[in-house]
């Protein structure tokens, strides 16, 4: 495990053909921190967020995870992952309980363990009423919300968060807000994109900012994070 | 083999049978192309008995291996469009385990509409396709191109021409096993003796495990960007 942190990442570049979308991106993330990933549409965001789970490969550059590199020890870091992403990764004709047991299982999580945690996620992102509904007649934010439980249900070491707010009414992202703080607390890294500049979350400890894919702010996150962003994207 | 394997091959099992049985949106289709197959086939044949006892066992694995074709695009699709292929891979199980997974789903779909084809063939074109010889053929046969074709429509999904891109790199690689298969059955209908068709299941089943040893290496690299 290295001393810097428990995600390294060293001049990191993705291209799509001849499309540049990430360039020469050098940034860590101390093991508990919660780094906010912003930048605007396009700056590659998700993309950066898919080459740290490891479901996408770097053109060039390193990727470590807890010491582990990407990705050639992909097995090793796919079970520390926890990824909310665009798409809600959820069976539409399998229910809310049915699609946490099925990936309860693909994690290996104790038998014995997999009620209970499926239902105190159930519980606490406010699906519990609708545990035996088919997702197929949740609303986006319904599914938001099973998404969140499914990516929290294995407690990974790092959640990798995408545009965790969207879809979500106000009861939902005090939701989201309450289950992230806990999940800091308990030590859980977390790396987040949103375009949400009005508010920094208080578990925030470090920004990343993109823009036109290279790395143009990565440092301590300030309160004001749409002034930040502003003279970062300006400096760029 | 270990267990976290079996639970995982076991997993993703169940959820596909799961989830086809409240959406009946796989094996419907390919029972349906299957069903007109056979009818349009029958009617065809229908002045020529000589032909029809000639063509029967072609019609049966033409018929299968184009439903089946509906059926592996639609499984692989719907875990595309639903991103949940992302979540598979993201999971900490093998690849081999995802693959044999969904193998043994697509196979399990297609050896249904197999089942409902053969006592209805047997009817239309008035031969005895009901028979243990002829049931093992069909398992064989099924299991066989179910290997490949989850290979390839794993990678065809990921194309955005997947639905013309299957059929143009699974036919011809699937003609080995409808070789074998049409000879096999052929020789059991007619009431052949077992030494006249027995050596073409066998190649059949030697063909199927060379398939799957294939598949089962290859298959990591078929998910990867």
């Amino acid at each position: 495990m290295s001393r810097r942190g428990l995600i390294e990442v060293q001049r990191l570049s993705k291209h799509f053909g001849w499309r540049s979308v990430l360039r020469e991106l050098d940034f860590f993330v101390h093991r508990g921190e919660c780094a906010l990933l912003l930048g605007a549409n396009g700056s590659g965001k998700s993309t950066l967020l898919r080459l740290l789970c490891g479901l996408s490969r770097a053109t060039s550059g390193v990727i470590r995870i807890g010491g582990w590199s990407l990705p050639a020890e992909a097995s090793a870091v796919r079970a520390q992952i926890g990824l909310l992403a665009h798409r809600p990764l959820l069976y539409e004709n399998l229910t809310a309980r049915e699609n946490l047991d099925f990936f309860a299982a693909l994690y290996a999580i104790p038998p014995a363990e997999r009620a209970r945690r499926r239902d105190d996620l159930l519980a606490q992102v406010g699906l519990a009423a609708r545990a035996n509904s088919l997702v197929r007649g949740f609303s986006r934010g319904m599914q938001q919300r099973l998404s969140l439980a499914r990516a929290l249900l294995h407690q990974p070491d790092l959640l990798l968060l995408d545009e965790p707010y969207t879809g979500l009414d106000s009861a939902g992202c005090a939701m989201l807000d309450g289950l992230l703080t806990a999940a800091s607390r308990s030590g859980c890294t977390i790396i987040m994109s949103t375009h949400q500049l009005e508010r920094k979350p208080a578990y925030a400890d470090r920004a990343l900012i993109l823009a036109g894919g290279s790395l143009v702010y990565a440092g301590p996150a300030a309160n004001d994070l749409a002034a930040l962003y502003r003279q970062a994207s300006a400096s760029a | 083999m270990n267990r976290h394997f079996l639970t995982a091959v076991r997993a993703i099992v169940s959820k596909d049978l799961r989830a086809e049985w409240r959406s009946r949106e796989l094996v419907g289709a390919m029972a349906l192309f299957s069903l007109l197959s056979v009818l349009v086939f029958s009617f065809a044949l229908e002045l020529d008995k000589n032909a029809r006892e000639e063509a029967i066992s072609g019609v049966l694995w033409v018929s299968l291996i184009f439903a089946s074709l509906l059926g592996f695009n639609r499984s692989l699709a719907l875990e595309q469009d639903q991103g949940s292929l992302d979540a598979l891979l993201l999971a900490p199980v093998s690849r081999s385990a995802i693959f044999v997974g969904k193998l043994l789903g697509n196979c399990l779909f297609t050896l249904l509409v197999a089942l409902a084809l053969l006592p209805l063939m047997t009817a239309l074109y008035g031969v005895q396709l009901l028979d243990g010889w002829a049931l093992l053929t069909t398992i064989v046969g099924v299991f066989g191109f179910s290997v490949i074709g989850t290979l390839l429509a794993t990678l065809a999904v990921q194309t955005r021409s997947r639905e013309a891109l299957l059929p143009i790199a699974l036919l011809p690689i699937c003609l080995p096993f409808l070789l074998t298969a049409v000879r096999a059955t052929k020789g059991i209908v007619s009431g052949a003796p077992p030494s006249e068709w027995r050596v073409w299941l066998q190649l059949l089943a030697a063909i199927t495990i060379i398939y799957l040893v294939f598949c089962l290496l290859l298959y990591r690299f078929v998910l990867e960007e």
